[in-house]
């Protein structure tokens, strides 16, 4: 819990990265932002901000923002040196400025990361996340041919723990807090759900290798169990899943290695 | 006049969708990877037909505007996923799904559309389940369910209250696996902002790339567009602050016919709004009124006291009271409108007067804190986030706000709409809710068409058009429409005015649910129809977009979107004013039982109302498609 601003109004000023585009040179801005009600999101006061801009014939702050409640992964700033702001457990379009007090310096910078090449100001490219996913993230299942869906009973412990992994909003807060910029944490979160699920188990070895290979090749860096993921990570996924994934990853290696495959594997009949 | 042929089957209710199946045209497999389609949007209908479709050899090109096909607003939807399976033994049924959600929608529906979404519902649970969708579960590892508005059974499948996240990324990773695989080209950052028809069929779409500003042409055989609902109209609504009504609009002035807009619907259980500065509203699931009891004070002057020190004596549980059988569980329309009644009668809590309360004390003694922290735990941490309140300790507050859109493109049982070659699919057709939708059934919506309707007839289409018989993107009409679109953004950028593009989103949503919110009055809707084309004009004199269309802009992706809701708002108040009756999400102060209930007039209204553009300066066409009720008589909403 942040500490709270009781007070109703507040002014602030806020020091905001700007970067006209991939290859020009960024640099902070400061801007005061004035009077603001202390009931105002975040993101509403950069709106008010970037109005004031606008009427002053200023290019506004580009930043990225959608559903506003903390559910699809857009938003995306780093708030006084931390991704999604002060609060724990939430995404930027959830911080209030209650969080703030009067006459602070707030420091806004966009998502940091070899892997999330910046686009302009505080909005980056997360489309790694996506390649992750399309390398192996999902259960191949053609649509139409599942059976029955009470016909696969899953223990609620494990469904609801796969659950836990599930809630990832891929907004790539692991990755920035991360001094090594590793997507370990959305790695994990996604070979967890699936890999604790009875529907997972065929594609379970060849999904971790699969999306840990592509993580790697993406320039993602790798883990030195320093859970700043977690304590940024606007869904609270334990650091926990990533021992998960490590030992998925290991034994999905040692049984490549070792396992038999079929002489004819892929053939069918003509 | 446009042809409106709904082509619904013959036969038995409940036969239709088979036979047509079995009856409708196919591709074979080999001519599949000869038809190109385009899906625009990449919510739970989109995502779900792009996968499907490739998954059966289409060549597929995915468009959405978002960075990732994994943002969709679908992703919002917290509550659960309708679908006639029994598991309770409660008596459930595909028909008992099918007439809940007729009724639901207050006799506005096709009644063989709504068969077939509660049919196919039940596959829906197999395949999400299948793709790993961690839904809710008992002890013994089987399904939960939990009931919702508008039924008497508990039918709604959950994943805490992150349903529609967990769905959409079931179709997000379906979409992924299939990009992986080559079969659908992903373009991300692209927003369609115009229909290419030649010769009557749609066969391409202008998209600008929001990241360089490039305008881009696409051809195929097919396009289908998934672009969501229009609420955002209002500016404040439960909608993210990018979902638009631009691609569907857009479609409309190429000639697709825009069926109801004036069906909106009102969520009951929404965060009050607290000052001018605010962007959006927030929903609280419906789901909360399984536990939760809704109610204001009987007397006006206790409206400002601490709720804990109102004694139950003068506490007025509304729903309970005017609805015994139903109580909290009453459908939306019916939840929003008493609250609106019982603060326009002066006794609306909070600071501003529009609030009752939701009240989980009786919960909390029944079931304990914690057993209500693990049924709504999530939603809680919402409600403190936002309004610094534990609503543990003290009620929460709510009042309605706009939240869906059951109007759309107007569509046949094939999902075609009147343009052949355009399919509809989602929120952004008209054709599953009528004038109202049920708690639950919007997430079935959305899948039942991608994975399950539109992969069968879509084929009845492409069969009779010739594969590789697909203009080139260099036919004179996609030049002309890219033309038409480079000026459009020149003229946004040129205006140079003095005010923002906020600055008129919030005009309109103001004028929007002032005169054609929860209650509409002919003189108020005349009065909407005379303001917003002034409003649309200053805005075209005195906007002010900064920036170059050669970047990321987000106010010239704004300004587009708000431009089109400057005339689409139009529509929908038209709309309202022609529909001379009350039904579901449509309530006319004119037209009301003595109790305040919906009169709806079947013999004049019972049609579907299909307005169809004639140009910029010319008054759209009212056409009509009548509900033929073959199997259910229309009859009064009743849920006393």
């Amino acid at each position: 819990m942040v500490a709270e601003n009781t007070s109703k109004t507040l002014s602030v000023t806020l020091r905001v990265w700007r970067q006209a585009g991939p290859d020009a040179p960024g640099r902070f801005v400061d801007y005061p932002a004035k009077n603001l009600n202390s009931s105002m999101s975040f993101l509403e006061m950069l709106d008010v901000v970037n109005d004031e801009l606008t009427k002053r014939g200023e290019e506004p702050i580009a930043f990225a923002h959608d559903c506003r409640e903390g559910i699809c992964g857009t938003c995306s700033c780093t708030i006084n040196g931390k991704p999604h702001g002060p609060g724990h457990g939430i995404a930027t379009c959830q911080t209030y400025l209650r969080s703030f007090k009067d006459g602070d310096t707030i420091v806004v910078e966009p998502f940091r990361a070899r892997a999330f090449p910046l686009v302009k100001d505080l909005v980056v490219d997360r489309a790694a996340f996506d390649q992750i996913i399309q390398a192996g993230g999902f259960i191949s299942v053609r649509t139409g041919a599942a059976p029955d869906a009470n016909s696969i009973p899953v223990p609620k412990p494990d469904a609801d723990l796969a659950m836990d992994a599930a809630a990832c909003i891929g907004c790539g807060a692991c990755v920035a807090a991360c001094k090594n910029a590793s997507a370990m944490l959305f790695v994990a979160a996604k070979v967890s759900q699936l890999g604790l699920l009875p529907q997972g188990q065929p594609e379970r070895d060849q999904r971790v290798l699969a999306m840990v290979g592509k993580m790697d090749e993406l320039g993602f860096g790798n883990c030195t169990n320093q859970y700043e993921c977690s304590a940024a990570c606007p869904k609270s996924i334990s650091h926990d899943f990533i021992a998960r994934m490590n030992r998925d990853y290991l034994t999905a290696s040692i049984r490549a290695t070792f396992k038999p495959a079929s002489a004819s594997a892929g053939g069918g009949a003509g | 006049m446009a042809q409106l042929d709904s082509r619904i089957p013959a036969g038995p209710l409940a036969e239709k969708w088979r036979r047509h199946k079995t009856e409708i045209k196919l591709v074979n497999p080999a001519n599949k990877r000869k038809y190109e389609i385009i899906v625009v949007g990449a919510g739970l209908a989109g995502a779900s037909a792009a996968a499907t479709l490739a998954e059966l050899g289409y060549k597929v090109k995915s468009f959405v505007f978002h960075d990732s096909p994994r943002r969709a607003h679908s992703i919002a939807a917290q509550g659960g996923i309708n679908a006639a399976k029994n598991y309770q033994n409660d008596g459930d049924s595909v028909h008992r799904l099918f007439y809940d959600t007729l009724k639901g929608g207050d006799y506005r529906s096709r009644e063989a559309n709504v068969h077939r979404l509660a049919e196919v519902s039940v596959n829906i649970i197999d395949q999400c389940v299948a793709q790993g969708v961690p839904f809710a579960r008992e002890y013994g590892g089987l399904l939960a369910n939990r009931s919702f508005g508008g039924a008497q059974v508990s039918r709604t499948f959950y994943a805490r209250g992150q349903t529609g996240q967990q769905l959409l990324l079931g179709a997000y990773s379906a979409l992924s696996r299939m990009i992986g695989a080559g079969g659908v080209e992903m373009h991300t950052n692209s927003e369609m902002l115009d229909l290419v028809v030649i010769d009557g069929h749609a066969k391409g779409i202008v998209v600008r790339n929001l990241l360089t500003g490039a305008i881009e042409t696409y051809a195929a055989d097919a396009v289908i567009l998934a672009t969501g609902g229009y609420g955002n109209v209002f500016n404040l609504s439960t909608y993210a602050r990018g979902s638009n009504v631009t691609a569907s609009w857009r479609a409309y002035k190429r000639g697709a016919c825009f069926a109801n807009p004036c069906y909106t619907q009102i969520h009951p259980t929404c965060i009050p709004v607290s000052g001018d500065y605010q962007s959006k509203l927030t929903l609280m699931s419906e789901s909360l009124r399984n536990d939760g009891r809704i109610w204001a004070p009987k007397k006006k002057e206790d409206a400002k006291k601490d709720p804990n020190s109102i004694p139950e004596a003068d506490r007025d549980y509304y729903l309970e009271r005017m609805y015994p059988s139903f109580g909290n569980l009453a459908p939306r329309d019916i939840a929003s409108r008493a609250a609106k009644r019982v603060c326009d009668e002066g006794r609306g809590v909070g600071e501003t007067g529009l609030g009752v309360y939701l009240d989980f004390a009786d919960a909390i003694k029944r079931l304990g804190e914690a057993g209500v922290r693990e049924r709504y735990g999530n939603l809680f941490d919402i409600y403190h986030e936002i309004t610094a309140e534990s609503a543990y300790q003290v009620p929460m507050r709510i009042y309605p706000a706009v939240h869906y859109t059951m109007g759309g493109l107007w569509v046949d049982y094939n999902l075609m709409s009147n343009v052949p070659g355009l399919f509809v699919l989602g929120a952004a057709n008209f054709s599953d809710h009528g004038a109202n939708r049920l708690g639950a059934s919007a997430l079935m919506q959305g899948l039942a068409d991608g994975y399950f309707v539109i992969p069968y007839t879509i084929g009845d289409y492409l069969a009779g058009q010739k594969p590789g018989s697909r203009p080139s993107p260099d036919a004179p009409e996609f030049h002309a429409a890219e033309e038409n679109i480079r000026a459009m953004t020149s003229r946004l950028l040129g205006i140079k005015g003095r005010e923002t593009v906020s600055h008129f989103h919030k005009r309109l949503g103001k004028i929007m649910w002032e005169h054609c919110g929860m209650a509409r009055t002919r003189a108020g809707l005349e009065e909407a129809i005379r303001l917003i084309p002034a409003l649309r004009e200053e805005f075209w004199a005195n906007v002010n977009v900064p920036g170059s269309a050669a970047t990321l802009n987000q106010a010239l992706e704004q300004a587009g979107r708000v431009g089109d809701f400057l005339e689409f708002g139009e529509l929908l108040c038209l709309d309202a004013l022609k529909r001379e009756e009350s039904c579901g999400g449509h309530f006319r102060e004119e037209y009301q039982f003595s109790d305040g209930e919906c009169k709806r007039d079947d013999a004049n209204f019972g049609h579907v109302a299909a307005w169809e553009y004639q140009g910029i300066d010319r008054a759209p066409l009212r056409n009509t498609e009548p509900l033929n009720y073959e199997f259910v008589k229309m009859s009064v909403r009743n849920y006393k």
